[in-house]
């Protein structure tokens, strides 16, 4: 019983996209898939599997489909103009056409692709596309959603809602974009599995630190287009880095459950299968010469895990690779991370002079980080009154317990110190 | 589905166009509109008069009162619309892609609720003028 389970619930997500495309309605499809649902769990115990359950989701949910647009039609007969009941009809008729041609050659990855990029509309905000990626391509319930961003199922329910409404109302098309729109397009859904990623990488909420249930999902999805999409390096690059971020999850927490930092990190537990499976990814993509950010960042923590010591980090090499990235996507949180790395490859004084092109920035003014890396640095080259200053100015930016205290220390440390000097 | 395409842009900024560049705006309207045309897309366009000559009817006080002047002042104007038969709304983004307002300044799409549209008579010949120097 739980196997056949198991087979529904698969294969139901891989017949959601084909349904979604032959009934044009996201809401009917997601209904009528679990009418059809129901019926396979009920009858696939009894009578056996079918050989395609995929064409058998497909196939029974279309016609279960088909009976709830005549009883919506029956329903409203009498409220309702003739020019809707035509159009009702026309529903069942088109359903009819394109039923042969899904089912005989299961188009499920090009209906998966258009689905894609239909959930990641430019026309639907980041928050919506984020939300119904995951419901309708990675299949989560409501409440899965809700809870990986940390709002009320109602909120979540009432924004996929609003989606759907958009998407039926404004005419999103269930369609891949036209050659001249795809790399812009690609990008969108590329963020999105990002985004999705990232917020179970550095959850923002009150709760865990690290969400395991997003990055994998994230992981998942990303897999997915490297398979819809083969040979986009750009694409191989998103999951290279996500699996190389998420290899070092066991390491990243120490047992109260706050963050451990890079260097400081037990290296013994990161996951050697994915930081194999990640570099080779990135080889690969890398070798066809066309870069973009996701290959690059990939990069950085391929070099990253594959120092087993952190003193034999290759900062030249990683300061090389910010610097490009700081090309393609130039961003102060950039910048940022290539003086860290200069600092390292050349020493504190390149760092603090890379630092100074930025600290005007109100954006940087109010990042911890900012702070606390150009304190660290300060230190380094004995300005210790200085460094307090910046340690402190941190402080006053930073609410994670475990950093606050982190940054305490430090300061504590300094003082002392500049008394006794 | 038909689509309305509603061109917001500052009053100001339109009001200063060296002749060239009203030629420029006026030559991307003609392209945009002749392909329009030519696929069977193009249902009408209006341009409106700016909002200095508006008149705006309110509730206010249980009536309804007259005001001279926009519905609302904003920085940039409603300054006139498509009306285009598009299979979705990545078609209609194409068309207003084409017009030079969405750089300067704003060009919102929403599909028309229903799809009967007044067109030129033909029996009386009224709408026929505004028509045919917008078209």
């Amino acid at each position: 019983m739980d196997a056949v389970a198991a087979i529904v619930r698969s294969d139901s997500r891989r017949a959601l996209a084909t349904l979604i495309r032959i009934l044009g309605d996201i809401d009917l499809a997601e209904e009528s898939l679990q009418d059809a649902v129901a019926q396979a769990l009920d009858h696939w115990p009894r009578s056996g599997t079918p050989e395609n359950p995929v064409a058998w989701l497909i196939t029974t949910a279309r016609n279960k489909a088909i009976d709830r647009q005549r009883r919506r039609v029956l329903e409203t007969r009498y409220s309702e103009s003739q020019q809707d009941l035509a159009e009702n009809a026309r529903v069942g008729d088109l359903a009819e056409e394109n039923m042969e041609e899904a089912v005989l050659d299961l188009h499920i990855q090009d209906d998966l692709l258009r689905l894609i990029f239909t959930c990641c509309h430019p026309a639907l905000a980041r928050p919506v596309q984020t939300a119904l990626t995951l419901k309708t391509i990675a299949g989560l319930s409501v409440a899965e959603i809700a809870s990986g961003f940390l709002v009320p199922v109602k909120t979540m329910e009432q924004r996929l809602i609003r989606a759907k409404r958009k998407i039926a109302d404004a005419g999103i098309p269930y369609e891949v974009p036209r050659p001249a729109d795809l790399p812009e397009r690609l990008e969108a859904v590329l963020s999105v599995v990002y985004l999705i990623f990232n917020e179970g990488y550095a959850s923002s909420g009150d709760g865990k630190l690290i969400r395991t249930d997003l990055c994998k999902e994230g992981i998942r999805l990303a897999r997915m287009l490297v398979r819809l999409f083969r040979g986009e390096p750009e694409v191989s690059g998103l999951l290279a880095l996500l699996l190389l971020q998420h290899s070092r999850h066991r390491a990243r927490l120490d047992v109260e459950g706050q963050f451990v930092a890079l260097d400081q990190q037990d290296r013994r537990l990161w996951d050697a299968g994915m930081i194999a499976e990640g570099q080779s990814l990135v080889e690969k993509a890398l070798h066809q010469k066309r870069p973009g950010p996701y290959q690059i960042q990939a990069a950085i923590a391929a070099l990253h895990c594959q120092a087993l010591d952190p003193q034999k980090t290759d900062w030249p090499q990683i300061a090389e690779l910010y610097a490009a990235l700081e090309r393609r996507q130039p961003s102060p949180v950039v910048t940022l991370n290539r003086a860290a790395a200069v600092s390292k490859a050349e020493g504190a004084q390149a760092g603090l002079d890379l630092l100074a092109t930025i600290e005007d920035l109100a954006d940087m003014r109010r990042y911890q980080y900012f702070h606390s890396v150009r304190a660290a640095l300060l230190r380094e080259c004995g300005r210790t009154s200085e460094a307090i200053a910046a340690f402190e100015q941190a402080l006053l930016l930073t609410r994670n317990p475990s950093e606050r205290n982190f940054l305490m220390v430090q300061i504590k440390a300094l003082r002392a110190q500049d008394l006794a000097g | 589905m038909l689509y309305a395409l509603l061109i917001y842009q500052a009053e100001d900024f339109t009001e200063a166009y060296s002749e060239s560049e009203q030629a420029e705006v006026i030559a991307a309207h003609g392209r945009m509109q002749e392909e329009a045309k030519s696929k069977g897309q193009f249902v009408g366009a209006t341009k409106l008069m700016p909002t200095s000559s508006a008149t705006t009817l309110r509730a206010k006080d249980e009536s309804v009162g007259v005001i001279d002047g926009p519905f609302a002042e904003t920085k940039e104007q409603f300054g006139g619309f498509y009306l285009l038969d598009c299979a979705n709304l990545d078609e209609a983004m194409e068309y207003a892609r084409q017009l030079p307002h969405a750089a300067t300044g704003a060009i919102e799409i929403r599909p028309v609720a229903y799809g009967e549209v007044v067109t030129p008579n033909e029996a009386t010949g009224i709408g026929t003028e505004q028509y045919e120097t917008l078209t």
